[in-house]
């Protein structure tokens, strides 16, 4: 398991232990099973297919990469079982056996780009690792820069894994960005704002707004290299709510004083009580009924803000963008009016694709 | 392009860009080709020692005030390199001499082992080091070159140099020293030098830690424009295997001429295209100059290397 994975199981059975202390689902306790992906696809869906037919589960929450879910997608079909995916992706699909509870496009990448257009900006630079996510999120951003009338002055993808961005940061130089678009993954971003430093681009000079890097990243890439960038998410640490102040002080009781939250481990532990609000409106552990229930319950309260899952299984949120400050912490500078209805198919990048599931 | 950087300044950007990249290949590749050159041996680990020597960027940061830490730095990652792949020779590889496959085996589990190391001991994100402040910012030519806004990065320039001063310190070693000369030797003809009394398996273990020690300088370096990760010496450990093929075999001026050139072309095909892209047609590139010229750049005309 990958360190960000870790902290969504992590979070994931601290809701679940939180749910066992007040009597469980139904009368029954939960028993957690936990498999490990990996990081590789194939495992992913094998570990899947032993939990549905061997150990009969429930449900199951997990997943990180898109190729993960795609990976344990026709698994999750063919054994009619259901699957609790917690991270931002590209939207672009539509599963009756998985709940989308992380980010649709238009509730991270989209949101991101209103705020730089209320911002002023209109010359975009989009910069990504070479997969799905960047790929798929980057084709939606242009579609939707040129219909604003903007311009997408540059677009470059560098290998996943990869340290050299010297042509890259040459070439954002050269193209007269207002702002950075990032999609880049995981230690690549090290590289790529220690580059940017070094020509004189620091994120006080050229604003870089991120899509992957939240607490957790922040820490491990250094604070002083990212001070004064930017990310959008449906989730930050400092955002001030009664919900979010007794996850926290749960979290951080349960796993360091020190321990650092980030959006997809609260996808993942809201997950498990959307789960369970499904299993008691539903009376029953019985994916079909979960499923309908599911997308027939009203709004709650969570840590995220108020949440609801729409009839297409995703999950109206809110966007937040904040702004990395010194201590690692992400200053909220923004959020959308009210928590957005989800859409799997962007109208402009995937016309004419609906996601009808109910 | 557009009016806020010339098209001749973007092209010398570029140039400059692929000489930073091509220094950095050089630092990793030359000791590869030393060992492969020397004893024949593909080592998998060779990435490794440029993964020790970021930690060791990393421990000087921890313990010496910023402008001082870089100084420490380098000769601590020379050193730790050398050792690690003097220990690496006379643990694993010195027992398989002679059997190639058996040594990728070996060498790759012990990369495995080390990666895990580095795991346990640093946790398994990476670890921050900063460039110290006399490194930063950046050198302006626009004012003085007819070429518009030229901006050479000072972390850049300082590991172009610090490259040409190790590979310089190298051939001076090999030319000047009686340890260079029997290096040189051994890698000529192996039996004729140890029938006139060379000890070549010292030579052999010489060359080894020469090679993990500029490998481990080269890591102490990258930590300034790149992460350190446990896993960091994989992202360069193909790109040197492809400076030692295309310089030739068991030739050092022929890595340090492959890895310029490879540096160049992949900044110049990065320029007109785009960064994936670029690495395609480079892969394509090299596989052609190697249907042409099978033996590399600058083969080295040696007995030892005939019957490969």
């Amino acid at each position: 398991m990958a360190i960000s994975e870790v902290t969504v199981k992590n979070a994931t059975l601290l809701a679940i232990e939180e749910i066992n202390a007040k009597g469980g689902v139904l009368g029954r306790k939960v028993t957690p099973i936990v498999e490990d992906g990996a990081s590789d696809p194939a495992v992913f869906a094998q570990k899947a297919q032993k939990l549905l037919q061997q150990d009969k589960v429930a449900t199951v929450f997990g997943g990180w990469t898109s190729a993960s879910r795609k990976a344990m997608l026709p698994v999750f079909e063919r054994l009619g079982g259901l699957l609790w995916y917690p991270v931002q992706f590209e939207g672009n699909e539509c599963s009756p056996n998985i709940m989308y509870t992380g980010a649709q496009p238009n509730q991270q990448i989209l949101p991101a780009l209103e705020w730089a257009w209320s911002k002023g900006y209109r010359r975009y630079f989009l910069v990504g690792s070479d997969y799905v996510f960047p790929r798929t999120a980057n084709l939606i951003l242009k579609k939707h820069i040129e219909s604003r009338k903007g311009e997408a002055v540059g677009e470059e993808y560098v290998p996943l894994g990869g340290t050299d961005f010297s042509s890259v940061v040459t070439k954002i130089k050269a193209s007269g960005a207002d702002i950075v678009l990032n999609t880049i993954n995981g230690d690549s971003n090290v590289a790529f704002f220690k580059q940017m430093a070094a020509s004189g681009l620091p994120p006080a000079k050229l604003p870089v707004m991120s899509f992957s890097i939240a607490e957790q990243e922040a820490k491990a890439i250094g604070p002083s290299l990212l001070k004064g960038s930017l990310a959008t998410w449906n989730y930050f640490m400092t955002l001030d709510s009664p919900a979010n102040r007794r996850f926290l002080q749960a979290y951080q009781a349960r796993y360091g004083k020190e321990a650092v939250v980030t959006d997809p481990m609260v996808h993942g532990y809201v997950g498990v009580y959307l789960w369970k609000a499904a299993v008691e409106k539903a009376g029953s552990f019985d994916v079909d009924k979960v499923r309908k229930a599911a997308v027939s319950m009203g709004w709650v309260e969570t840590p995220l803000g108020r949440v609801r899952l729409d009839v297409n299984q995703s999950l109206y949120q809110t966007a937040y963008v904040g702004e990395l400050q010194d201590n690692g912490q992400f200053k909220i500078l923004w959020a959308s009016k009210e928590p957005i209805k989800p859409e799997p198919y962007d109208p402009l990048a995937f016309p004419g694709k609906t996601c009808k599931l109910h | 392009m557009n009016d806020i950087m010339g098209e001749w300044a973007f092209f010398a950007n570029q140039t400059f860009n692929g000489l930073s990249v091509a220094s950095i290949l050089a630092l990793v590749a030359v000791g590869l080709a030393m060992s492969f050159g020397l004893q024949r041996v593909i080592n998998m680990a060779h990435g490794e020692w440029l993964m020790l020597g970021g930690y060791m960027a990393y421990l000087a940061h921890q313990v010496l005030p910023l402008p001082l830490y870089l100084l420490a730095a380098l000769p601590l990652g020379f050193v730790v390199g050398a050792l690690a792949a003097l220990l690496l020779e006379v643990a694993v590889i010195r027992h398989l001499y002679g059997r190639p496959l058996e040594t990728l085996l070996a060498t790759w589990g012990v990369s495995l082992i080390l990666q895990q190391a580095a795991r346990n001991a640093f946790g398994p994100v990476g670890v921050e080091v900063a460039a110290p402040t006399w490194l930063a910012g950046t050198i302006h030519l626009g004012e003085i070159s007819l070429l518009g806004e030229i901006s050479l990065p000072w972390v850049r320039l300082f590991v172009i140099g610090l490259a040409a001063a190790a590979l310089m310190g190298l051939a001076a070693f090999l030319r000047h020293t009686t340890l260079g000369l029997q290096l040189r030797a051994v890698s000529q003809n192996r039996e004729m030098a140890a029938s006139l009394g060379i000890h070549t398996r010292g030579v052999d273990a010489v060359a080894f830690a020469l090679g993990g020690g500029l490998a481990g300088l080269a890591g102490a370096a990258l930590a300034l424009i790149a992460p350190v990760t446990p896993t960091v010496g994989q992202s360069y450990i193909v790109d040197a295997f492809l400076v030692v093929i295309l310089g030739g075999v068991g030739s050092l001026g022929g890595a340090a001429l492959a890895a310029l050139l490879l540096g160049l072309t992949s900044a110049t095909l990065q320029g007109l295209t785009s960064v994936s892209l670029a690495k395609v047609i480079l892969l394509f590139l090299v596989v052609l100059f190697l249907q042409l010229r099978p033996r590399g750049l600058l083969p080295s005309r040696t007995r030892a290397l005939e019957e490969v």
